[in-house]
């Protein structure tokens, strides 16, 4: 594993079985996370993008598992876990999480205290006095004045706002070494989201974090990402810098998922849609996924499966487009826009 | 061009108060504004502002505690006649949220969408009602066979034609529609907001359009009202709102929107509203006036002569 590779998914395949039939929710994906960067992983729902971040915590429902590849972090491969002992190591220690509804993620019957004082005492060894100050001082650093009384209180005398503040103090208190975002600010007020998203990048900054997000908001992506991840039916179709793939995407799937947000449309013209639905996964996908969706999809997209092909050094695409040997096709107007002013093309 | 049109629905001074006697909660507080046959009226507010309560009182579920609204010229809040709440019913219709909790489902398509037509005409025969029902979902690019259906064998995008279509199968005039789209993924929102397009230029539909998402709503409507905590703050012409933002709400809602933009993202400035900014006194109290030709905005005589300055 290369030095600042921190961790790193390789070729993983996961699956469900629903009702005796299988799920191929992750399809062979392959993925480094740099130490310290910001990486938002861009899906739809039902994309997997969930899935991919819970195999990494041994979060998988019940019927779940890791049916291949590896999962790497500090030198141990997490996807051969078999027990919870080995899990609770990493857990929360190494690798913790903030849900999308902070209303569902605390203990409405405990008060905020003693529920950041649980996760001190587990993975701080603290105890006493110097756990107390520690919950303390987590919800001072999550910028929750008044600390000392909001310690004593319940979730239902917090506002949204302010309970996830208090899911992120406890993910926090953990001094991990990941923190995984899922959908963080999805349940919250626009004026609010932005200083959650800020706060999250403060705190990245101060205690040297490395920040998943998982979203399908592309509006939080290119305020927090340094780098993007797109998936579509349990795969990765590309990968970049948030800079490339915003101004210079290059799977017809990113550029399908840019095109339909309404920031680009204009009142009275119809806006872009994808059609179809996403490939059922409990059947077998040929060829590139997206393919059957794709109006300009090539013969060999129906096929076989694309490999990756790189754009730059830090940006590649899984998509026949750019093998050479392809056809020149052009993305829609309103990409071509976005590729032309590199930017400044939204309104 | 929408100024001559007919004002279709009229909310003058619209309260609507819930809780006890003793501690009454205002969710709507004095709200006025106009809808126009054919337009999308935007109404813009974060949780608890009160812009669902808006649309309720107008579709005659949540009682009006002050102040009135005319439907067509009729006054359709408080206590009607039957034949006007019947009316209501027949031309004013919704479409929820969430697609998955607002359909029944342990009913079948078919009756879902013909719910409406049972409770209002009773008397239709079972011809006519199928054939209306695989009308209104073909309306809305469904099969015809997907009247024998339940709600969970269908996708988000396709539930929510489901709520469409039996708003449709009334054939209103008029639609309210709360957050419909929100719940739904980027590539099925901009279905099902062409679809919403689509039917309002073939039937000259009418909508407000209920959200919290400031980039749905500048896309789809004509006219936008911004609310915070049950009091309008701005209301004004898309374009008019998006360039030039008086009050100090509206700007900070607008400079808050996440922009699919990177460039644009970086270099943000975030406004913070803080509503003890104003200081209102007895004296000098808040208005609601009309700066410019449509755009109303609220504040008091000071801040209203400063906020014209700008516009000149």
């Amino acid at each position: 594993m290369k030095e600042n590779v921190i961790l790193s998914f390789e070729d993983l395949d996961v699956r469900f079985t629903l009702r005796g039939q299988v799920l191929n929710a992750i399809r062979g994906i392959s993925l480094d996370v740099y130490r310290g960067e910001s990486l938002a992983i861009v899906g739809e729902s039902g994309s997997g993008k969930s899935v991919l971040t819970r195999s990494a915590m041994g979060l998988l429902d019940a019927n779940g598992s890791i049916a291949g590849g590896h999962i790497w972090y500090d030198g141990r491969d997490l996807a051969a876990f078999r027990t919870e002992k080995e899990w609770l190591a990493v857990r929360g220690r190494e690798i913790a999480m903030v849900m999308q509804d902070p209303m569902t993620s605390l203990n409405p019957l405990k008060t905020v205290g003693a529920q950041i004082l649980e996760a001190v005492r587990l993975h701080q060894g603290l105890r006493g006095a110097a756990a107390r100050a520690a919950a303390v001082q987590a919800l001072a650093d999550v910028g929750i004045s008044d600390p000392e009384t909001r310690y004593k209180q319940y979730p239902h005398e917090f506002s949204g706002g302010m309970r996830q503040r208090v899911v992120i103090a406890i993910a926090i208190a953990c001094r991990p070494k990941i923190l995984i975002c899922d959908e963080p600010t999805t349940a919250l007020d626009v004026t609010i989201q932005a200083q959650i998203l800020d706060l999250v990048r403060s705190l990245q900054k101060k205690l040297g974090l490395t920040t998943v997000y998982i979203t399908h908001d592309l509006g939080v992506v290119a305020n927090v990402a340094d780098r993007i991840a797109v998936m579509y039916a349990g795969d990765i179709v590309e990968v970049g810098s948030c800079d490339e793939v915003f101004y210079d995407p290059r799977h017809p799937y990113t550029w399908a998922l840019l095109s339909s947000l309404p920031q680009l449309g204009a009142k009275g013209e119809t806006l872009y849609s994808i059609q179809g639905t996403p490939p059922n996964l409990f059947h077998e996908v040929r060829g590139d996924a997206f393919a059957p969706r794709n109006p300009q999809a090539l013969k060999i997209d129906f096929l076989k499966r694309p490999p990756y092909f790189d754009v730059s050094p830090t940006h590649r695409a899984r998509t026949w487009l750019l093998d050479p040997r392809a056809p020149r096709v052009e993305p829609p107007e309103h990409i071509r826009r976005l590729r032309e002013r590199g930017g400044g093309g939204y309104v | 061009m929408s100024e001559t049109r007919e004002k279709l629905l009229e909310v003058r001074d619209l309260t609507v108060t819930f809780g006890s006697r003793r501690h009454p909660f205002r969710a709507v507080d004095g709200v006025s504004f106009d809808i126009r046959r054919g337009e999308t009226f935007g109404l813009v507010g974060e949780s608890g502002s009160g812009k669902t309560t808006i649309g309720r009182a107008i579709i005659r579920v949540d009682p009006v505690s002050g102040g009135t609204i005319k439907y067509g010229g009729e006054i359709i809040s408080g206590r009607v006649s039957r034949q006007t709440d019947r009316r209501v019913i027949r031309n004013i219709q919704m479409v929820f949220q969430d697609p998955m909790a607002s359909l029944n489902e342990r009913a079948k398509v078919d009756y879902i969408v013909s719910e409406g037509l049972y409770s209002l005409h009773k008397h239709m025969p079972e011809a006519e009602r199928r054939e209306r029902v695989a009308k209104a979902l073909g309306d809305v690019g469904l099969l015809p066979e997907f009247a024998g259906r339940f709600p969970h064998e269908f996708s988000g995008g396709q539930r929510q034609r489901i709520g469409i279509a039996r708003a449709l199968i009334m054939e209103p005039e008029f639609i309210v529609a709360d957050e419909p789209v929100s719940a739904l993924d980027v590539s099925i929102r901009a279905q099902v907001l062409n679809l919403m397009s689509r039917l309002q230029r073939e039937r000259g539909l009418t909508y407000l359009f209920i959200s919290h998402d400031l980039s749905v709503v500048r896309f789809i409507s004509d006219r936008i009202a911004v609310i915070y905590r049950g009091k309008l703050m701005e209301l004004a012409r898309s374009e008019q709102l998006f360039d030039h933002p008086l009050h100090p709400y509206t700007r900070a809602l607008l400079s808050a929107i996440p922009m699919p933009d990177p460039a644009r993202e970086r270099t943000k400035k975030l406004l913070v509203y803080d509503p003890s900014q104003h200081g209102y006194t007895e004296a000098d109290p808040p208005l609601w006036e009309e700066l410019e030709p449509g755009h109303f905005v609220r504040g008091s005589r000071r801040e209203l002569d400063a906020y014209r300055k700008t516009l000149l």
